[in-house]
């Protein structure tokens, strides 16, 4: 029906885009890419450069769980960012619903699905961990059987967002999906904590808290700061990957308006 | 006298698709208006959004005063919308269906019976279930349903289609008594023939547009 | 609202006396799986009579996904739902009627399943009262998070295998809740039974909130 667009098209109608979007303008050259995220890209390669030093170089072995604790550097902070992109998420998903705001339901969008693939590492790591320590890959223990449900809850989120329905309906269905679920999260947490306490007589294990100083301190500190700066920097590409494919989407509305109504001038 | 049916360049999107592209259409109360038009023109979106059950995409759209751009919920207590579907659940029998929406609509709920008895719906079949009512039985109890509601403004989507031709006697009767008592009614047909006879006023719609035929 | 949630509840209940659903399909289904457990855990009597709580949680839910899907299926015939729409009735009433339709069909299946399992697992019901509330406590919960996910899920082809996967994970709590507080009156738990029951008590009032809360635009929208 509508032609396809070359790149310049494309480029042309997103600089034409309503409202002040920062999207708009720096994705005029048809890629994701902008001064912004080439500055938070190069921020997070380094930090991260910086982090395994830190890791496996600088920092020392713990005293009680020995060389295992170096995947904590790792573990802590996917859980810190995946919990930081939730909540993300969930204001999104209310400023989405209440002002119908298609940034905000894109942003919430994105939020959700790097939130999903930081707890998707979150358990892997915490499974890596698991068998160094104790040998097995999965002790039950409270934070992680938490972190897997809420893993199966966005999980969820993310196949409603793909449900094929129109725009507004999938954007009411997950912005409502993505509030109820934020506000499960302490519910669950809570009970699950709960349940694994009434656990703690019968094993020996104790949860993974090691007393850290010093260089594991920092180095903890630092990867907080790495892997929320890697997920602002995602959610930033996959806002702009999701924001091109509406624009792509809503451009040929005026033409199919100009078609539609040349319709009334054909015979029927 | 206000207008019961305002709407200026009205665009209506289903998905990505403009159903309605601008149209402009006025109804008086008292009217009896046609909508004509080939298949997909968009009569039945047309409705939908005199209804308020669609969202406006841009332009304006007032019914029975109410401004559908802010709260397209507003006119729905004063407007009834028979459409092809017949909005009674199937295992319930259609009195259970009537009570029920009469319920819902803090409507009296003794006037069931005397809608019932309006479109003359047999007695035994009142109090089966309405799966196993045929077509046009069907659509005597939606039109009881859409009776018990009063409304000012009367939107009926194709409502002589699959009926014979006591039942679509009916509907036009219905009609006529509705417009004697102060309401409005717009509907799409295909039946030129029967809609010609009933129609004040036709207005053809085709490429989502309204475009306005001589009155009939 | 109140007025609305008893029309749409009677409605909703009226419908499931004439179909029956509950009657021939679900409790059929819940002594299927309560059979299959036993088979699973190889007749073990000992471990089956220590596992009933669990397993009478874990059966109740996978009973409520069928219930839900049934009552989300109702509204989705023939045009119901536009006449939901335009009948006056509140979102927030539909809802909560929704919530009572299910409650009701909830407690019975509980009840059979309480039937099912004393006879087949061979367990003694002992504290009563503290069973009766959690069972109450707990089957609220999960009929107001199941008709606010029913209509999230509905109204799409992959209905059917979406349901479980949003419903499940949520409900871990109340599998938690349920099956602690049941191993407590059953003699067989150690700490607060009557605690799990206040956590099913805040499940159920914080879905009760939202779901009242965002059911509006769950009907117009969707």
């Amino acid at each position: 029906m509508t032609e396809v667009h070359t790149s310049t098209d494309v480029g042309a109608a997103l600089t034409e885009a309503p409202s002040g979007v920062p999207a708009a303008r720096s994705a005029s050259h048809g890629s994701t890419g902008s001064r912004g995220t080439r500055i938070l890209g190069v921020i997070s390669l380094i930090g991260l450069a910086f982090l395994v030093v830190y890791a496996f170089v600088v920092s020392k072995a713990d005293v009680e769980l020995g060389e295992s604790i170096r995947i904590m550097y790792v573990h802590v902070p996917t859980v810190a960012a995946a919990y930081l992109m939730l909540l993300s998420n969930a204001a999104f998903s209310v400023w989405a619903l209440w002002k119908r705001s298609t940034f905000a339901d894109l942003a919430a969008h994105a939020c959700a699905e790097v939130g999903t693939l930081m707890l998707g590492l979150t358990l892997i790591c915490g499974a890596l961990w698991g068998r160094m320590t104790w040998g097995a890959f999965w002790v039950w223990d409270a934070r992680l059987t938490t972190t897997a449900l809420l893993f199966l809850m966005y999980v969820g989120y993310l196949a409603v967002r793909n449900l094929p329905a129109s725009a507004r309906s999938r954007t009411v269905r997950s912005g409502i999906l993505g509030i109820v679920s934020a506000c499960l999260i302490p519910v669950v947490n809570r009970s699950v904590e709960w349940w694994s306490s009434l656990h703690q007589s019968r094993t020996a294990l104790g949860t993974l808290d090691p007393s850290i100083s010093g260089s594991q301190y920092f180095t903890l500190m630092l990867g907080l700061v790495v892997f929320s700066v890697l997920s602002v920097w995602l959610v930033m590409h996959r806002f702009r990957l999701g924001w091109l494919q509406e624009q792509l989407d809503t451009h040929g509305v005026d033409d199919a308006i100009e078609l539609r109504r040349a319709e009334a001038a054909q015979p029927s | 006298m206000d207008p019961v049916v305002d709407l200026r360049a009205a665009v209506v999107l289903l998905g990505r698709f403009p159903a309605l592209a601008g149209v402009d259409l006025v109804v008086d109360a008292g009217e009896i208006l046609w909508l004509a038009g080939p298949n997909g023109a968009g009569k039945s979106t047309l409705l939908r959004l005199c209804a308020g059950l669609v969202p406006l995409q841009s332009g304006s759209a007032f019914v029975l005063g109410h401004d559908l751009g802010a709260d397209r919920r507003a006119a729905r207590r004063s407007v009834g919308l028979l459409g092809h579907a017949t909005g009674l659940y199937d295992e319930l029998t259609p009195t259970e269906n009537l009570v029920f929406w009469a319920r819902a609509l803090r409507a009296d709920v003794t006037a069931v019976v005397s809608a019932l008895d309006r479109v003359a719906l047999i007695e035994r079949v009142r109090h089966l279930p309405v799966s196993q009512l045929s077509e046009g039985q069907r659509r005597r109890a939606s039109l009881a349903a859409m009776l018990i509601r009063r409304p000012k403004l009367w939107l009926l989507d194709e409502p002589h289609a699959g009926l014979d031709a006591g039942a679509r006697d009916l509907v036009d009767a219905l009609c006529r008594e509705a417009v004697a008592v102060g309401a409005t009614v717009v509907f799409a047909s295909h039946e030129s023939d029967r809609a010609r006879l009933l129609a004040t006023r036709t207005v053809t719609v085709s490429g989502g547009m309204a475009g306005v035929m001589s009155p009939s | 609202m109140i007025r609305d949630a008893i029309t749409v509840s009677a409605k909703d209940l009226r419908l499931e006396t004439r179909a029956r659903v509950v009657l021939t399909q679900v409790m059929p289904f819940v002594l299927a799986i309560v059979l299959l457990f036993g088979f699973a855990l190889d007749a073990d009597t000992a471990l089956l009579r220590r596992a009933t709580s669990g397993l009478f949680w874990t059966t109740v839910l996978f009973a409520a996904v069928v219930i839900v899907q049934r009552s989300s299926a109702v509204e989705q015939q023939d045009g119901v739902l536009d006449a939901l729409r335009m009948s006056g009735l509140s979102p927030g009433g539909i809802y909560l009627g929704k919530v009572t339709a299910l409650f009701v069909q909830l407690l019975a299946v509980e009840l059979f399943l309480g039937l099912a399992v004393v006879v087949l697992y061979d367990v003694t019901p002992t504290g009563i009262a503290l069973l009766t509330v959690v069972a109450l406590l707990a089957g609220l919960g999960i009929a107001a998070a199941g008709a606010l996910y029913g209509p999230l899920a509905a109204g799409t082809r992959t209905r059917d295998t979406l349901l479980p996967l949003l419903m499940l994970p949520v409900m871990a709590p109340v599998l938690l809740g349920g099956a602690r507080a049941f191993e407590v009156a059953l003699g067989r738990g150690v700490g607060g039974g009557w605690a799990w029951a206040g956590m099913l008590g805040i499940f159920a009032v914080v879905y009760l909130a939202l779901g009242t809360a965002v059911w509006g635009p769950l009907l117009e929208d969707t």
